[in-house]
């Protein structure tokens, strides 16, 4: 997965000032051979208080204005990022059994206030497991 | 009928790389028929283990979701446009021990009787401090609950009450003292909770528990352990259970007699499996009425703690598909198997429920007959037997609930006795039925005017009223 740097700190940005809540958006961009992230788009984080801590939800009306938008610019939601708040940046069950094949799904620490580590994950094809993505971050 | 169903761009490569398929079908749960025996990947991604959409796929018709038609029974007609929408939802939980937090040194002093269990151990430990339980009503199940939940290290406690501390809660709700009486519970419960454990979080949730709230109040939790003795909050807290799939664990109690169960989990049945519908308001009475020893709900209240606590330690056999029947005068504990009923309308294989409810009125209550006009108030009842002295009183309490205190006069039925004792009663004379709170005189009042009395009213508040605001000298009980 390809990411320019400033998206990513405009990420990093938006999850921390969603901290100690997770914070979530989605990834835009085109796929082609790599996986070239454009632009990112905030989603509210549709859970409610003391829930929003440990969870986020984006919903089929949000997923549903970024997918037009997208496409008008030829584009397409390519997948997801959210912060796991104090914890590593690894698929939870909860993200497993809620996710959808083909979408990257970044997840970036958020430690005290600051985010850290991010990694990209992908789901199989038989909703197993994930499989890891690298990810580049260009300029 | 033919309709196009657009498919969004993660499960092309599951249909074939196509975004949009045309098929001809007249309703949503034909269309998904079609396109699950046409594309047979697909459906572990559309449907769960259970055959039933997964809840983060969204079928809109038109534009609109199905959940607000008729679901998948919803019908399309030529020309339709039908979207899969994805909802995206996950987040963080500590599974990996790695994940979980440390405990501190004070913290592994205090803990150290659990941390020398096999079976819990620094991990499980940690593992509960990580956690959360939902506790629905601070009071007699409640207190134990919370006491014992807290002195664990459960990391987060969520409290739901709306209440006052009351003298006659401190029999048996044990987490309020003598100094709380007039204060909010949840202020009382909050101190002593922190007192006890100052390293855990208690969040309070000061509001009723409505089909409103209950969703977002509940999903913030691992664990609900439900405190309250009314069914309209029973129903609301399995149903909400059930659809975040979250495990509750249930309790009872009725003078010497309790219940606990866990419902809501996965693997076992929930409270409608077992009721299915509710009893008729009034037929069982509270506390309040029935009376209950105070030792009970702390025994029934940590079962539910312990069992709150197995469940987050994921170990032991719980009671998940049992239900325990405890007798505290012959002390005597048996168990129920219980089975999961196919047919449950919340948990069942075709669910009819698939969001909360108004379960006042699921209950029968505000469906009830109305008996307003046949309740007379304690200060019209005084001023009234101060002008004449043919009103006959009929107290329908117990003999022992009259050697508390009792109104001079009044002549004592048992609510139970009353149909056979009719022939007592002066049919010509005006009547006035009482009880301890005003309840069980309704009861004696219909009765009555069954039998034919055509002047009978019941006292509002019963003789709790009655030593309120006419004669002081009463003790209240």
């Amino acid at each position: 997965m390809i990411i320019p740097g400033t998206v990513l700190a405009e990420i990093h940005g938006l999850l921390e000032a969603a901290y100690p809540h997770e914070g979530c958006g989605l990834l835009i961009g085109e796929s082609a051979q790599e996986v070239q992230v454009r632009y990112q788009r905030p989603t509210a984080n549709r859970r409610e208080r003391s829930a929003a801590a440990r969870r986020y939800l984006i919903t089929p009306q949000d997923v549903q204005a970024a997918g037009r938008e997208a496409e008008s610019a030829g584009m397409d939601i390519l997948g997801v990022y959210h912060s796991h708040p104090d914890v590593a940046p690894e698929p939870s069950v909860f993200d497993r059994e809620y996710a959808w094949p083909w979408y990257h799904y970044l997840i970036v620490s958020v430690v005290g206030g600051s985010a850290g580590h991010a990694r990209a994950w992908q789901l199989t094809d038989d909703r197993s497991g994930f499989v890891e993505r690298i990810v580049h971050v260009v300029d | 009928m033919a309709v196009t169903v657009h498919i969004p761009t993660p499960l092309r490569p599951y249909a074939g790389g196509q975004a949009t398929l045309h098929v001809s079908a007249g309703s949503v749960q034909e269309i998904l028929d079609q396109i699950r025996s046409a594309h047979g990947k697909l459906e572990p991604h559309l449907f769960g283990e259970d055959g039933r959409l997964r809840s983060f796929v969204n079928v809109f018709v038109n534009d609109r979701d199905i959940r607000s038609l008729a679901n998948e029974a919803t019908q399309v007609a030529a020309g339709d446009e039908v979207t899969i929408v994805p909802s995206i939802a996950g987040g963080a939980t500590a599974v990996k021990p790695s994940d979980l937090p440390e405990l501190s040194h004070e913290e592994v002093l205090r803990y150290s009787r659990h941390l020398i269990l096999p079976e819990v151990g620094p991990t499980g430990q940690r593992r509960l401090k990580a956690s959360s339980v939902l506790l629905i009503g601070a009071g007699g199940l409640g207190s134990p609950a919370a006491l014992y939940l807290a002195a664990a290290g459960v990391g987060r406690i969520g409290l739901v009450d709306f209440d006052r501390v009351d003298e006659t809660n401190l029999q048996r709700q044990i987490v309020h003292g003598t100094g709380a009486v007039g204060s909010s519970k949840l202020e009382s419960a909050e101190a002593r909770l922190k007192d006890l454990n100052p390293y855990i979080r208690i969040e309070g949730f000061e509001t009723r528990l409505t089909s409103e709230n209950a969703l977002d109040v509940l999903e913030g939790f691992d664990v609900i352990v439900d405190g309250t003795d009314n069914f309209p909050t029973r129903y609301l807290v399995n149903d909400a259970s059930v659809l975040l799939g979250k495990p509750y664990v249930y309790g009872s109690i009725f003078r010497f007699e309790g219940q606990a169960s866990i419902f809501g989990h996965p693997e076992g049945p929930c409270y409608r499996c077992l009721f299915r519908e509710p009893p008729p308001p009034g037929l069982v009475p509270s506390c309040a009425e029935g009376g209950v020893l105070g030792v009970l709900p702390g025994i029934v209240g940590s079962i539910q703690a312990l069992e709150a606590i197995k469940l987050l330690l994921n170990r032991g056999d719980t009671l998940v598909g049992r239900l325990l029947l405890f007798d505290a005068l012959n002390l005597k504990f048996r168990e129920l198997k219980l089975r999961k009923d196919p047919d449950c309308p919340v948990c069942g294989h075709r669910p009819t429920v698939h969001k909360l409810i108004d379960y006042e009125a699921f209950c029968g209550i505000g469906a009830e007959p109305s008996y307003e006009h046949f309740e007379v108030s304690a200060t019209d009842l005084a001023r009234e037997l101060g002008q004449r002295n043919d009103l006959v009183l009929i107290d329908v309490r117990e003999p022992y609930e009259w050697e508390i205190c009792h109104i001079d006069d009044a002549l004592l039925i048992p609510l139970g006795d009353l149909p056979d004792r009719l022939g007592e009663l002066d049919g010509h004379k005006d009547l006035v039925t009482f009880c301890h709170t005003g309840v069980r005189s309704l009861r004696a009042l219909e009765v009555l005017r069954a039998a034919g009395h055509p002047r009978v009213r019941s006292l509002q508040g019963g003789i709790h009223a009655w030593a309120e605001e006419v004669d002081p000298r009463l003790a209240r009980y």
